[in-house]
């Protein structure tokens, strides 16, 4: 992908308004909904919409407001995870610089930004410090029609929501295993196998999406 | 691949957690991956695994970043994507494992380790050893019990133990207090991507001299 900074940088400026503008031109109908249902779900999914614009706008506005919120979170989990200081600085900003270059490929209907983060995060964790491969599944993609559909995007960063409140209200002493197990404190031996984890209906829910996605893929 | 049927043996939850967490020796999530690629069940939850490490990265305290932080990623931006190996696809085993290969089946180096048994490693980091069996039908892999973990994933016919008949796309792991003898099914040689935290301990003399000549 091939980056237009001059565009960019006018897109940053005007903030938003170019990406709406696109929805009075030749947009499908998809994209409407899609661009509607990104729009309900402002305030609490800001950063769906973030995305949204350095997706189709390189919109450099866009990044330095979810780099302001999200890189001192990554670098927090990288040094956590072990990494000293000026390691998770310089990782932090690669991991950032990848969101970037893979925006194309979030997917608001399967994962919240924060999670699509966290797998970056985790995977520039295993190559840089654990000096690793991380071998990932076969990549199951929508075909080049079929944008995720609305209702499925508000569900999916619900669940997320309800998610992250629920880990906010669990006991401490549970949080802090389940924060052990994810910041590498836990050997994969040592985690018990029931952890108490507040996973909802959100399993069923992903489950749901790849039933629908291996039907489109037919 | 669609298989996406019959599969019965999962992953269980303290690997899933191991693998959204990045915490397992490569050879484990070379298995995960592969299993997960197979199996949607298994997939959806690896998925809501990391959803967890979604909420608990947004919900913990901040370290700042230099001032230049955001200028330098801008720069690292500019210089655009590292350019990725592209992903071998179309193989007769999931895209995670092809990569491991070199490519599908066909391309697999065997070495034969006795009674018709064939092996091939695959190169991991040390932690742990991920190898490919090959099982003649109706053969049997020599009685052997485990010091660590370890995680057979059927990717061809199938093979019945002790335990349970497991088929393509299902995965056994056997702990230390386990002695099994895999014996693969009549009707077709049987594959399966084994791995190991640690040696594998045959019962036979033979197979344990060998053991130290074929890293198994």
């Amino acid at each position: 992908m091939r980056m237009n900074l001059d565009i960019a940088q006018e897109t940053g400026a005007s903030g938003r308004p170019l990406a709406y503008a696109v929805l009075n031109s030749n947009v499908s109908d998809d994209q409407r909904a899609y661009f509607r249902a990104v729009k309900q779900t402002i305030p609490k999914n800001i950063w769906v919409d973030h995305l949204k614009r350095i997706q189709t706008d390189q919109d450099q506005q866009a990044f330095a407001e979810l780099f302001g919120h999200f890189a001192p979170r990554v670098k927090a989990f990288l040094m956590k995870s072990g990494a000293a200081p000026g390691m998770a600085e310089d990782c932090t900003q690669e991991v950032m610089a990848t969101l970037w270059h893979k925006a194309h490929l979030f997917d608001p209907s399967r994962a919240s930004v924060s999670t699509w983060i966290f797998t970056i995060a985790r995977n520039k964790n295993i190559d840089a410090l654990r000096k690793q491969r991380r071998p990932e599944p076969e990549e199951l993609t929508w075909g080049p029609e079929a944008e995720p559909e609305a209702s499925d995007i508000i569900v999916m960063q619900q669940e997320s929501e309800q998610l992250s409140q629920a880990m906010k209200a669990l006991p401490g002493q549970q949080r802090e295993l389940i924060e052990k197990a994810y910041f590498g404190d836990l050997s994969h031996g040592q985690i018990a196998a029931e952890t108490g984890l507040p996973l909802g209906t959100i399993k069923s829910r992903l489950r749901l999406a790849l039933s629908k996605l291996r039907q489109t893929m037919k | 691949m669609n298989t996406m049927n019959k599969i019965t043996h999962h992953l269980s939850d303290q690997l899933l957690i191991g693998y959204s967490a990045g915490t397992l020796p490569e050879a484990f999530n070379l298995v995960v991956a592969t299993h997960l690629s197979m199996c949607d069940e298994c997939r959806a939850a690896a998925q809501s695994f990391d959803s967890i490490g979604g909420a608990l990265l947004h919900d913990q305290p901040t370290e700042d970043l230099g001032d230049a932080a955001l200028a330098n990623t801008m720069a690292l931006i500019a210089k655009g994507p590292k350019i990725a190996a592209a992903a071998p696809t179309g193989n007769d085993v999931p895209d995670p494992l092809s990569a491991y290969i070199g490519g599908g089946l066909s391309d697999v180096k065997w070495r034969p380790i006795g009674l018709g048994v064939r092996q091939a490693v695959l190169k991991t980091s040390r932690a742990a050893t991920a190898r490919l069996l090959y099982i003649p039908a109706g053969a049997a892999v020599p009685d052997h019990g485990h010091q660590g973990t370890e995680m057979t994933l059927v990717l061809q016919g199938a093979f019945v133990d002790e335990e349970d008949r497991f088929a393509r796309g299902d995965v056994e792991v056997a702990n230390e207090d386990m002695e099994h003898t895999p014996i693969a099914d009549m009707g077709e040689d049987c594959i399966c991507l084994a791995v190991t935290d640690a040696p594998l301990k045959f019962n036979a003399l033979i197979p344990r001299i060998a053991q130290r000549f074929l890293r198994i």
